[in-house]
Order: C-alpha cells, then structure tokens, then sequence
C-alpha cells in the first residue's frame, strides 16, 4: 500500500524526469547523424601513428567536399563527416587519405528522411493497436475501471518511457556529441514493446485479484497486487539490464549507446508499471467516484 | 514420475543433437554486412514514364540483369532485393544491393553501372578483312593450344562473321512474345522506335538472304535470316524457340533497352576487420550478459534458477535452429532483438516461479503447486508476449531492412521463448520435483533471501 498511498510523490518524480527530458530535447533536441539526415561518414585507421588532424584536413579541404568535421577514435582511427558525396568523390577522397578505410557510408537525404518518417508511422500504429489490444484483453474488467482506461494509462506509461530515455540521448548529445543512428529508433521500438509487456503483466495481477477480493476497495486491491509483483519486476528488469550492461561494457562500439538507451528505457520502463501506471489506476477511479 | 523424468531426458538430449547441429558447418548462419564486411548500395530507378502496371516488370528485369552482372563479378551470395517506398505516384522504386565481403566499391560499381548493350550487326562481306581477323583468331587458337599466351593483337575484338551497326537496344521500343500463324513455335517481336525503324529498314534493305545477328553484352543471342526489306519498324525473331527460351529472349531484349534509368542514392561499406570485431565483441557480450543472468537465477530461485537456466540454454539452441533453417539474417539490429527475447525469455520463468513460490503454501503437494503455478502463470505471459508480437508484427510491416531484422528476430524468440517456458522448464521442473514437501525442498524451491 505505501506505493498507492505516496503515489503523488511518485508522479512528481516521474512528472520532473518527464519535463527534464522534454527541455532538454526542445533545448538541444537531437543530434541526428547521417542514418537520418543523409550526409557521409568514413572511418580511416592509419597503420602507424595519427597525422595531427591539421594535417588530415587541409587535403580534404581542397577538395571542396563542402564542411568536414573530424573526430579522433582510439588511438590510430579518424571519422570524417560530409554531405552526401557521389563515387567518384569518394575515391577522389581515399586517394588524399593514406589510410585504411575501415567503413564509409554515404546515404542520401532521401532516403534518411524516409527511415525517420517509416519509424514514425510505425510507432503510431503499435500505439494504437496496443490500446486496443489492452482493451479487448481487460474487456471482462470494467468494474470498477473501464477496460479502455487501462489501455490508456499503458499507453501514457508508454510515453514516460519513450520520454525519459530520448531526452537522455538528446543530453549525450549535447554533451558527448553521440549521435542518434538507426539502432536508436530500434532501442525505442524495443523500449515500447517491453514497456507495455511489464505494464500488461501489472495489470493483469489487478485483474486476478479483483476477481479474488470482491470485497476489498480497489486502491486495496491494486497495492496487494503489486505487494505481489513487485520481485518480479525487478528481478526480469535486473536480468535484462544486467545483460544491457554487459553489451555495454564488453559489446563493439556501434551498440554501446544503444544498450545504454536500453538499459534506462528498461528501468523507468520497470518503474512505470509499478510505481506510475497502476496509482494512476487508482487516482482516475477515486476521480471518477467523485465526478459521479 | 518415472516417465516425466524419461521425458526430461529425452527433451535434454533433442537438445544436445540441435546444438551440436547449431555448431555444425551445414547451412552456417547468414551475418549481415555490419558484421561480416562488405558493402551496401542502393540505388533508385526512375520510372516516371513507366505505367503504374509496366514498373514491376520493369523492375523485375532490372533486378535481373544487375544479378547477372554481380554473379559475373563472382561475389558470392549477393542480396538484390526491390524495395518500394511510399505509395501510389509518390512511390519509390530501389534496388538494393549487398555485396558481402566487397569493400572496393570502386570495382563493385564498375560491374554494376555498365549499362547492358543490346547490338544489331549484319554478315561482315567476304574479303581481305575478313581473312585478317580470321587468321588472328586462328594464331590465337593455335598459341592456346601450345601454352603460349595469346598474342596482343587487336583483331581480336572483332568479330569475323559479323559487323556492327548503328542500331542498338537504344532504339529499341519493346519485345514480346509471339506466336506465328504458320509454326506452332514461338516467336520474337521487336519494336523499334522511329529513328531505329529506320536503321532497321536500311539494313533490312541491303541485307536480305543474310543474317544479322543479335547481340547482347557483347554475345550473341541469335541470328535471323531477313527475307524482306521490314519499314515498319517491326521484326520478327523466329527460331527454334521453345516457349521459355523466346521468354527469356525477350525478357533480355527488353533489358537490352534499359528498363529504366538507375541512380545510385547511397552506399554504406564495412571494412571486414570491422564487421568480424562487431561480431567477435556482440558475442562476447551476450555470453558474459548469459553468465551473469545464470549466476543470478541459479542464486535467487536456486533449483528452480538452475531448471530455467537449461531451459534457457534450450531456448538458445532451439532459436539458433530457426535462424539456421530460415535462413535469418543475423545484423547488430537482429542480435539485439534476439537478446531481447532472451530478457523476455527470462521473464517467463520468473513469473512461472513467483507463482509457484505463492502456490507452494497453498497445496500440500509440491506437483499440485507446480501445475497450477504454471496454469495461472500462462495469462499474463500470453498476453504481455502477444503484445510485443504485435509490435514486432507492425514494425515488421512498415520497417527498413534494418528494423525488419530486428523485428524478425524478436517475433521468432518470443514465439520460442513461450513454447521453452511453458514445456521445458515445466517437464524439467516435475521430473526434479519430488512429490512429499520437506524442509529441503521448501529451501530448494523458494527464492530470494528466505531460508
């Protein structure tokens, strides 16, 4: 019962995460890399040590490719950054740069926008199909909360746990200069589906006891039940996230940031169903009655 | 009981012949460019003045033609796929184009932007030339024969029976299959447009009783006889067709003309040395991020920890299985969806002993709780799992290539993950679970920090 009845404590702490992470996207918003804006990356490993990058760049330059930003990896490797560039110009590049071109990757703004916008719809329409979804699985349980609503605050769990995790990639970019690339719309998309999949899991324990405990008041059914569940979210949470820590510190380079978007979608993902979804069960009954 | 435990058995070593088919060499795993190296290129077809009904034909061939020129190239297992994105006229039409283990594009695109040449060529007329080119073939046959290399003479890009002309595939309206009135065998219309109707109208002219050859990159596919002098812009191939050999011929006539204009919109290439340490370190990570969930269950809900740690490790071994049959492309994007479902996986098991763990005070006997800890585990995993299914299902739908993998590899671990839960762990957990309660077995089948 302590989370229900402290659950305005909660919802500020949630609410503050929430608004943190929506400033900090509207202030710096993301820092989308080339999976998506289109443009050129190249990654050169020099054999022996790193010519200062001064001395990379002034070639490059003379090539008019437009700006180019460089950016140091480990001790021998160089990035470069460009727009969009035909073949012709990236050969005419690897000629300039005397090393080893590990990976080049030169997409057009076409076909980046697309990706955003194909994420997008996607995400909708998962969105909408859950609420349906939780509709018609709940649709036994309309007493005393409409099975609808549960849908909807699934859904409103859904955005917390999309939010938070966005506005911290929107500060690792700001800060850190980490770019969101198409494995980040990946980590949301996973983030959405095991957000609702922990949040069903929740609701569904309310939905058994209320069919147990016809007798006790919902707010008394709803702290049982997640009396009930609650080592059982953070035991499947502590097992996902320890094996996201793992990717993160022991993985390759290209999912670091990944398993780390992950790791916190994972964990407000986990505290959302228990400490936001169902109170707010709880506040929109007891709002409810006093409407009525 | 006995025969619970026979089951356990026989479940474990089903298991142990699918991982030792999972390490075998037969069928390997398909990794995708990010992990293996090679390159990735797309390219976009403009096919503004295509009708809505000829586009897919005309990608289709387009397709084609860039797979035999790959496949001449000598990559092996290329990936040529047709994309189309968006919908009605907005639509755009890709082509797409992976190249495992190519990361010289320069080379790559040479094979691939030439534009297939579709050439007409009349009968070279007896003569000096013709006995030039003739004796230089014949001294390099000779030179062949006797292990000299070929002598650098050039008479030998020349063709000794024909000659070329100004009409190519470039003046080529369309081809299409026929059938004649007299023959029962198929045969071959060309269109030509006005310009290459009138070429064609020359040469008909000044070659009949004589062949001209048609030739394709450089080949020739066949060699009518005219017999009249053809203004209308028309020809006809007839030949000893069969139905699917004219088929063919006309699908590369029509090649011969360019279906439609490509333009290459973006490319992506992974060094090998690259990709192998994504996928060495990828690996490394899930095996240490596996050992540590083990070490976790096995503490926290010891025998029942240890039971779900090789149902989870049959988990694996059946979803390796899959992948290898269905031949999955495994991307970084696919390797975290398949770890995904491994969380997922675990959550099964620890639903099914968390329930267990309130039914063990419920019942008097050990397989009673077992049974109904798993019947009202069942709802809460089927639903929360049907939802991620769905998820998966729409990214699947509306997704790139990279989401695709991701969601393919997700849908098959869940659908995996709720059969291992429910059957596995359930066999495995009767077959150890003897049937009288006592201190011991409280111990072994509670959890956390409860004695």
């Amino acid at each position: 019962m302590f989370i229900i009845n402290h659950r305005k404590i909660f919802f500020m702490i949630s609410g503050l995460l929430v608004l943190t992470s929506l400033i900090g996207l509207f202030r710096y918003g993301l820092k989308l890399g080339t999976d998506f804006t289109g443009g050129t990356i190249m990654e050169i490993e020099y054999s022996g040590t790193r010519p200062e990058l001064a001395l990379i760049k002034s070639p490059i330059d003379a090539l008019a490719l437009g700006p180019v930003s460089l950016q140091t990896i480990g001790e021998r490797s160089v990035l470069l950054r460009l727009r969009t560039i035909t073949e012709d110009e990236h050969q005419a590049l690897k000629q300039t740069l005397s090393g080893l071109e590990k990976r080049y990757s030169s997409i057009g703004p076409a076909v980046g926008e697309e990706l955003a916008r194909r994420g997008i719809i996607a995400i909708l329409i998962v969105v909408v199909l859950i609420i349906l979804f939780i509709a018609f699985v709940f649709r036994h349980v309309s007493k005393p909360v409409n099975s609808w609503k549960y849908g909807v605050i699934a859904i409103l769990a859904l955005i917390h746990d999309i939010a938070i995790p966005t506005g911290v990639m929107a500060l690792l970019g700001r800060f850190y200069g980490v770019e969101v690339d198409a494995l980040f719309l990946t980590a949301l998309l996973t983030i959405l589906g095991l957000s609702v999949n922990d949040t069903i899991v929740v609701f569904d324990r309310i939905r058994e006891n209320l069919k147990q405990h016809t007798g006790e008041k919902f707010d008394e059914v709803v702290g049982r039940s997640l009396n009930e569940i609650i080592v059982r979210s953070i035991n499947t949470s502590l097992t996902v996230i320890l094996v996201l820590l793992a990717i993160y510190f022991f993985g390759s380079a290209s999912t670091k940031y990944f398993a780390l978007v992950m790791a916190v979608g994972m964990f407000v993902g986990t505290y959302s169903s228990i400490f936001i979804a169902s109170p707010l069960l709880v506040s929109w009954q007891k709002w409810s009655a006093r409407v009525k | 009981m006995i025969s619970r435990r026979i089951l356990a058995i026989v479940i474990i070593v089903l298991a142990v012949l699918l991982a030792w088919f999972d390490l075998s060499a037969y069928r390997p795993f398909r990794l995708g460019l990010d992990l293996r190296g090679g390159s990735h290129l797309v390219y976009e077809a403009d096919v503004s003045s295509l009708s809505a009904a000829d586009i897919k034909d005309a990608m289709s061939a387009l397709r084609e033609v860039i797979e035999r020129r790959i496949n001449a190239f000598g990559v092996a297992e290329p990936v040529i796929q047709i994309e189309t994105a968006g919908l009605g006229n907005d639509a755009k039409h890709r082509l797409i184009v992976e190249l495992p283990g190519v990361t010289d594009l320069n080379e790559a695109l040479k094979v691939i932007d030439v534009t297939p040449v579709l050439e007409f060529k009349t009968e070279r007329p007896d003569g000096p030339e013709k006995e030039t080119i003739r004796a230089a073939y014949q001294e390099a046959q000779e030179a062949l024969i006797a292990g000299k290399p070929l002598p650098d003479n050039p008479r030998l890009q020349e063709d000794p029976e024909f000659v070329s002309t100004p009409l190519t595939g470039r003046y080529l309206k369309r081809a299409r299959v026929d059938f004649g009135q007299q023959s029962i065998n198929p045969s071959i219309s060309l269109e030509f447009d006005k310009t290459g109707g009138e070429i064609f109208a020359e040469l008909t002219k000044a070659n009949i009783d004589k062949r001209i050859g048609i030739y394709l990159d450089g080949r020739p596919l066949s060699a009518p006889v005219v017999r009249e002098e053809i203004s209308d812009g028309r020809a006809e191939i007839t030949g000893q067709f069969t139905l699917t050999e004219a088929r063919e011929l006309v699908r590369n006539l029509n090649l011969g003309a360019l279906p439609v204009a490509i333009k290459l919109v973006s490319t992506e290439t992974v060094g090998a040395t690259l990709g192998q340490e994504a996928f060495d370190q990828g690996v490394r990570a899930g095996i240490i991020g596996l050992l540590i969930v083990a070490v976790f269950m096995i503490l926290w809900y010891r025998l029942n920890g240890l039971v779900a740690v090789v149902s989870l490790a049959i988990y694996i071994v059946l979803v390796l299985v899959v992948f290898k049959l269905l031949l999955v492309t495994l991307t970084a994007a696919g390797i975290a969806g398949f770890i995904l479902s491994l969380g997922i996986a675990v959550d099964a098991n620890v639903l099914i002993f968390e329930r267990l763990k309130e039914e063990l005070w419920q019942h008097e006997h050990l397989h009673e709780a077992i049974r109904d800890g798993f019947a009202h585990a069942w709802l809460p995993i089927r639903d929360s799992n049907l939802s991620s299914i769905i998820s998966a299902l729409i990214l699947f739908w509306f997704g790139t290539s990279l989401i695709r993998g991701f969601a393919l590899t997700l849908t098959i671990g869940i659908v995996i993950s709720m059969f291992t839960a429910i059957t596995v762990t359930r066999n495995l957990l009767l077959a150890v679970a003897p049937v009288h309660k006592t201190r011991l077995v409280h111990f072994l089948f509670s959890s956390g920090f409860r004695r």
